[in-house]
């Protein structure tokens, strides 16, 4: 069962059984009390004989309010099941009765759950007339439109899923598909959702009664008692109050355990746990180099529980294109963000450099380093599609730049944003920037996103999988943008891709990384031949391209990729690696001539 | 293009409108007729003599075939007739009329105060609480949200009286007079629907700092202000204004609740009496005029979506 | 298994949505898959490829024509019968809450002894048969893949279609599961259509390379053919920018950089004639006069790899006038 060990789980739970024991209980315990009119105290304050005082007839009030708990619980409970159940039928019409007949059905369920349940319970009394029984048609009636929505959508977008249509092609039945695959995978949002309703109906029921349409005399429910004790709110306030907080207290019950439940299966948010520092295990400092635009050293990035990013040391000179390569989970994102400066909390970055355009950045930006990074760095980001604000035009999303950082005027950073996404070749650009994100294609946007690097100088372009979310045609177009972007302006590129084939293309040098270090420093020349280590090795032998020999199978690598959360102790590529012996296992190898190996010495005679 | 779409999003919008206002026309017809029994006589009492009984079927047209009823019915509606009030003898376009404005100006400045109450809380709150900051802040707003959000309008309105009218003697507890006399009923009929508004703000604001396009926006190291109110709220309030329609229906509706409590003249307390008194053509058209204000709540809602979030006129299908 | 089957689809169309707004995803297409060999099917997103296997085992409603397994036309809706198919996101193809072997054992005949038969298959797949009794949540993506291709064995098929079945998985993971489908088709001689983005992926695994560009195939032959002297300009063009060692993107200059940036195809509003011609580097906005491909719509029945473009052979001699592939 999900976690519900949690302070709202417990509260919810202990509420819930006071509520239930409480109905099933007061009854036999209090039935008589309840009811026994004493005319000698009519309307009196609270007493010892009579705690919450008594009402018009001299009845005990506390007495009446635990009685009550039975009747209201059972209405609500009554009048939930049946709304759930016609909610049930309605929503999933679609998959029982087909799709014409189903699209009839959600079309008046869309129509009938606009209207608000107490329009609908209202409107409901009328027909089924005033009383318990009534109240109960009409709270159930009014429950089932949402109900039935909910269930709607949570059928269609289970019925969505690859699992389905693999189960039909299987030559699996409807009403075994709708049992074994459709039920299972959505019965936890709908009991959440159907013991939130029993809250609700609680607190409708209560209404309605107290307006007089729902339980009538003699029967007495909190929303009646409420009603009757509302009158003598002067001289009595208590008659009022203890019923009302009998309905909250009952509602919350509902209504947090529905909440707790829903908590306990939807996420599994990780602890806060402080993270490790373990003295970054890097070779010695390199010396400042004159030319560096990017100078890092020992950059960690830590989250609660793990460190995907453990001590990464790279260098890009002014106006190189330096390509990093790994698998997901290897760091490699994180890294770009973190030298953006774009890691949020919990999240922690350290460093023993951290240098961008000779700026010290290791503190966080100032003021003054943050007009740097707006100028000097642009970031591509992998997924065009939800990188640019939906609901803000082009260009101005482009314009905000130079109006922020270069102190331009709105008209005058708008005809630098056009001018840039000119310079990006893209058609019409004048139209363009007055269009929003969704009228662009994905080629366009990433377009777009490197014309947003250009409304400053950039010394560094960090481009973050920028073709992988595009087709082929349009990545060559994006790769070939990005290099004539690179030999106009001199900035420098830092390629991330999980692709060595596309970094290849591009870049002058790669960085190889693997569990959140760089295993390999290469120049990509060399990478076909001179790779050293074992695991650059076996990606290039991984991945066909157009010239793979297709009598062969290809090279793979076995066991998966290293866990971010269970790093082994020494070199995190051991358990992968053929050549791996217990100097692996145990120790870390750092890296030292551009490969973090202790066999790469000898790997580059057996290898080549 | 643009334009193109605007109007197929205005058709398909009308279209909508119209189909709904043709099932409540219709629900409302049918509500009379499905009532088991005979309405006339449980209207006039068990000891009401044939003769009169009889006389008022015909009358009211109760003895035709139902096609014909409706047809009459419909008639009617759009000459503006909406029969007369069984128990008073008034006309009920009158009843109306007297009542309505009081329900509208309650109902407006509640739906204001709920939007305009909750909208920066829950930006705010989920700005100082973003990524598991101020945990106790966090908890402290989600356990009053939720509180509030349980608690019943007029479970709400009883409490506000006794403690503001009957307790401190700041507000009258009853009525309607002076602007004094608003302040209570608004806000018990306000505050639920923003507690729960508040959350909902929080969560979505919450989801799109989350987003790739924020992560984009501090790329470009935008100050925070701009960051937050032009990049996520916009965002986050389409996200909660689509949940929005119909929790501000619902507040429509739960004027009949705050009303009885306040005894505020409206449409809400006569509705209730009406029941009560099997006064079925009140009934009949205050169910219309409550309807109808809700289907224009959610045209407003949905013209606002429209226009905050560009992508929703085509999206939508 | 059973005998070698050819599955073959004749003059195919699918439609979604209305008459007005509607997209016809997949226009009349003939594609042979030849018994026991596997054919490739490319084509950037939306041309249509999925939705082509999707309408091979009854998930697309065909709008014309139809689709044959060894001469016999297969029954429009989903079922066991003959072709089954793998899915792109193995996160979403096998039901979270159904252990691997009841999901296998689902898609078996009825009537078998299960536990033996789930072990076979997941023999097959290369997994140890403990895993039967595991959730999708404790396997890798790689191995729900396997679990996934299982399953699909499981119900006896003819024909197997793997839509993009590696694309959703990490490099070093892809290699093996590839490695494991030629392995599996060659054992079991299955005749397979084998969809990918990626061209060197698919014509690593392929015998026959079909290319598809807004609904319709423009390209079809032996794939070493089609790669090594591609006919249409858009095989030409996907060739030329699939990745290679060392080959930096070229930067266009002039009528082709603009085409190079023309906005892509709305399969929404298909030109007319040549579907390509707004954006072929042989077509009439390059080279004048050629206004055929403007109204007249190819027929590739009669030439090389069946090649739907008017001045094929032309596009091959302009093309090799200005580089080498």
């Amino acid at each position: 069962m999900p976690r519900l060990r949690t302070p709202l789980g417990v509260t919810a739970a202990a509420l819930l059984a006071l509520v239930v024991v409480t109905a099933v209980l007061a009854p036999v315990l209090w039935g008589d009390r309840a009811e026994a009119v004493d005319t000698a105290h009519i309307l009196e304050g609270p007493s010892s004989a009579h705690w919450a005082g008594t009402d018009a007839l001299g009845r005990d009030i506390v007495f009446r309010v635990l009685v009550a708990t039975r009747l209201s619980v059972l209405l609500a409970l009554l009048s939930t099941a049946l709304g759930v159940l016609t909610g049930l039928l309605l929503g999933a019409a679609p998959l029982l009765v087909g799709a014409r007949v189903g699209r009839l059905v959600t079309a008046g369920v869309n129509i009938a759950v606009a209207f608000p349940g107490l329009l609908l319970a209202l409107s409901f009394a009328v027909v089924f007339g005033v009383g318990a029984m009534g109240a109960v048609l009409a709270i159930g009636f009014a429950i089932a439109p949402a109900f039935a929505r909910l269930t709607g959508n949570l059928v269609a977008s289970v019925a969505e899923r690859d699992y389905i249509a693999a189960a039909r092609i299987a030559g699996v039945g409807r009403f075994r598909v709708l049992v074994r695959h459709v039920l299972p995978n959505i019965g936890e949002p709908l009991v959440v959702n159907a013991t939130v309703a029993a809250g609700g109906s609680l607190l409708a029921f209560a209404g309605l009664s107290f307006l007089g349409l729902g339980v009538q005399s003699p029967s007495y429910d909190w929303g009646r008692l409420l009603g009757e004790g509302l009158n003598s709110l002067y001289v009595h306030p208590l008659a009022a109050l203890l019923p009302g907080v009998a309905v909250v207290l009952a509602g919350l019950a509902f209504n947090l355990t529905g909440e707790a439940v829903a908590r306990g299966i939807g996420q599994t948010t990780p602890l806060f746990v402080a993270v490790r520092r373990r003295p970054p295990r890097t070779a010695a400092p390199t010396p400042s180099e004159e030319d560096a635009v990017l100078a890092v050293e020992g950059l960690r990035v830590g989250f609660p529980g793990v460190t995907p990013v453990r001590g990464v040391s790279l260098t890009v000179r002014r106006g190189e294109a330096v390509g990093v390569v790994g698998e997901s989970g290897s760091g490699k994102s994180l890294t770009a963000l973190a030298i953006a400066q774009l890691i949020e909390p919990p999240g922690e970055v350290s460093a023993d450099r951290l240098e961008f355009a000779g700026e010290d950045l290791r503190h966080g930006p100032t003021r003054a380093q943050n007009r740097v990074l707006g100028t000097s760095l642009a970031m591509v980001f992998q997924d065009p599609m939800t990188s640019f604000n939906p609901t803000q035009r082009i260009g101005r999303q482009l314009a905000e730049v130079a109006e922020q950082h270069q102190g331009l005027s709105r008209r005058r950073a708008l005809d630098r944003a056009v001018d840039r996404l000119r310079a990006v070749r893209l058609p019409a650009p004048q139209r363009r920037a007055r269009q929003f994100p969704h009228e662009f294609s994905g080629g366009m946007r990433q377009r777009a996103m490197i014309a947003m690097g250009l409304m400053g100088t950039p010394a560094l372009i960090i481009a973050d999988e920028p073709t992988t979310a595009l087709d082929v045609t349009v990545q060559r177009q994006v790769l070939a943008l990005l290099a004539d972007v690179r030999a106009t302006t001199g900035a420098a590129l830092m390629l991330i891709s999980h692709d060595i084939t596309v970094v290849g293309q591009v870049c002058q040098r790669v960085l190889v990384m693997y569990a959140g270090r760089v295993v390999e420093d290469i120049g990509t020349t060399e990478l076909a031949t001179k790779a050293r280590h074992p695991y650059t090795r076996a990606l290039l032998a991984a991945v066909p391209h157009l010239r793979t020999d297709r009598d062969l199978p290809l090279t793979v690598i076995p066991g998966r990729p290293a866990d971010p959360g269970d790093m082994p102790a020494g070199c995190a590529f051991a358990p992968r690696c053929g050549f791996a012996d217990d100097l692996c296992r145990t120790e870390d190898p750092p890296l030292a001539g551009g490969v973090a190996c202790w066999h790469a010495a000898n790997l580059t005679v057996a290898g080549a | 293009m643009t334009e193109n779409a605007w109007v197929r999003f205005a058709a398909r919008r009308l279209l909508r409108l119209l189909l709904s206002i043709w099932v409540l026309l219709t629900a409302a017809f049918l509500m009379i007729h499905l009532i088991p029994g005979d309405p006339v006589r449980a209207a006039l009492g068990v000891t009401a003599p044939v003769e009169l009984v009889n006389a008022r079927r015909e009358q009211l047209g109760l003895n035709d075939p139902l096609w014909v009823q409706y047809a009459h019915y419909l008639g009617d509606l759009f000459a503006g007739r909406f029969g007369t009030s069984t128990i008073s003898g008034l006309p009920v376009s009158q009843v109306i009329a007297d009542r309505y404005p009081a329900t509208l100006e309650l109902a407006v400045y509640a739906f204001l105060v709920a939007v305009l109450l909750s909208v920066p809380l829950g930006l705010s709150m989920a700005v100082l609480t973003r990524s598991g900051r101020r945990r106790r802040l966090e908890l402290g707003f989600t356990s009053t949200s939720v509180f509030f959000g349980v608690v019943p309008e007029f479970l709400l309105g009883a409490a506000l009286v006794y403690v503001f009218g009957v307790r401190l003697g700041l507000a009258p507890i009853a009525g309607r007079a002076g602007p004094d006399s608003y302040v209570l009923p608004v806000l018990a009929l306000a505050i639920g629907p923003a507690a729960v508004l508040a959350r909902i703000m929080r969560v979505e604001t919450l989801a799109v700092l989350e987003a790739d396009f924020i992560r984009t926006a501090r790329a470009k190291r935008l100050p925070d202000r701009r960051l937050y109110l032009r990049h996520a709220l916009p965002n986050a309030l389409t996200a909660t204004l689509t949940l929005a329609g119909l929790l501000l229906g619902a507040l429509v509706a739960a004027t009949a609740l705050v009303e009885n409590v306040f005894a505020w003249p409206g449409l809400g307390s006569t509705i209730v009496s009406s029941i009560l008194a099997k006064d079925y053509p009140v009934v009949q058209a205050i169910v219309l005029v409550y309807g109808l204000g809700v289907l224009l709540v959610n045209l407003v809602v949905d013209v606002g979506l429209a226009l905050l979030d560009p992508r929703s006129t085509i999206r939508e299908s | 298994m059973s005998a070698l089957n050819e599955l073959s689809f004749r003059d195919v169309s699918v439609r979604f949505g209305g008459r007005r707004r509607g997209v016809t995803a997949v226009d009349r297409v003939d594609l042979t898959v030849p018994a026991g060999t596997v054919v490739g099917l490319v084509g950037e997103s939306g041309s249509g490829k999925s939705t082509l296997a999707r309408a091979a085992v009854g998930l697309a409603p065909l709008a014309g024509g139809e689709v044959l397994l060894d001469g016999r036309p297969l029954p429009r809706t989903p079922g066991r019968h003959g072709v089954q198919m793998v899915f792109q996101d193995p996160y979403s193809s096998l039901d979270p809450r159904m252990t691997v072997g009841a999901s296998i054992a689902e898609a078996a005949p009825r009537g078998e002894n299960t536990t033996a038969e789930v072990a076979r298959l997941l023999d097959l797949v290369e997994l140890a048969p403990e895993r039967a009794a595991q959730y999708p949540a404790q396997l890798s993506g790689g191995q729900r893949q396997r679990v996934a291709l299982a399953r699909a064995l499981a119900a006896r098929p003819d024909v197997i279609i793997a839509d993009e079945i590696t694309s959703a998985l990490d490099v070093s993971i892809q290699g093996t599961v590839l490695n494991l489908v030629r392995e599996l088709q060659r054992r079991l001689s299955l005749s397979m259509l084998f969809i990918s983005h990626n061209l060197a992926v698919v014509r690593y695994v392929s015998d026959l390379l079909a290319v598809m560009y807004l609904g319709r195939i423009v390209e079809c032959g032996p794939v070493d053919d089609v790669l090594g002297d591609p006919q249409h300009p858009y095989t030409r063009q996907l060739v030329a920018s699939a990745p290679r060692p060392g080959g930096i993107p070229t930067v266009l200059t002039g009528a082709e950089a603009a085409l190079d940036t023309a906005e892509p195809a709305d399969p929404h509003h298909p030109p007319p004639g040549c579907r390509f011609h707004p954006r072929c580097p042989v077509g009439p906005l390059v080279l004048p006069g050629r206004d055929d491909c403007r109204d007249t719509e190819p027929d590739g029945s009669r030439r090389r790899h069946q090649a739907a473009c008017h001045y094929a052979a032309h596009a091959s001699e302009q093309h090799n006038t200005r580089s080498t592939p």
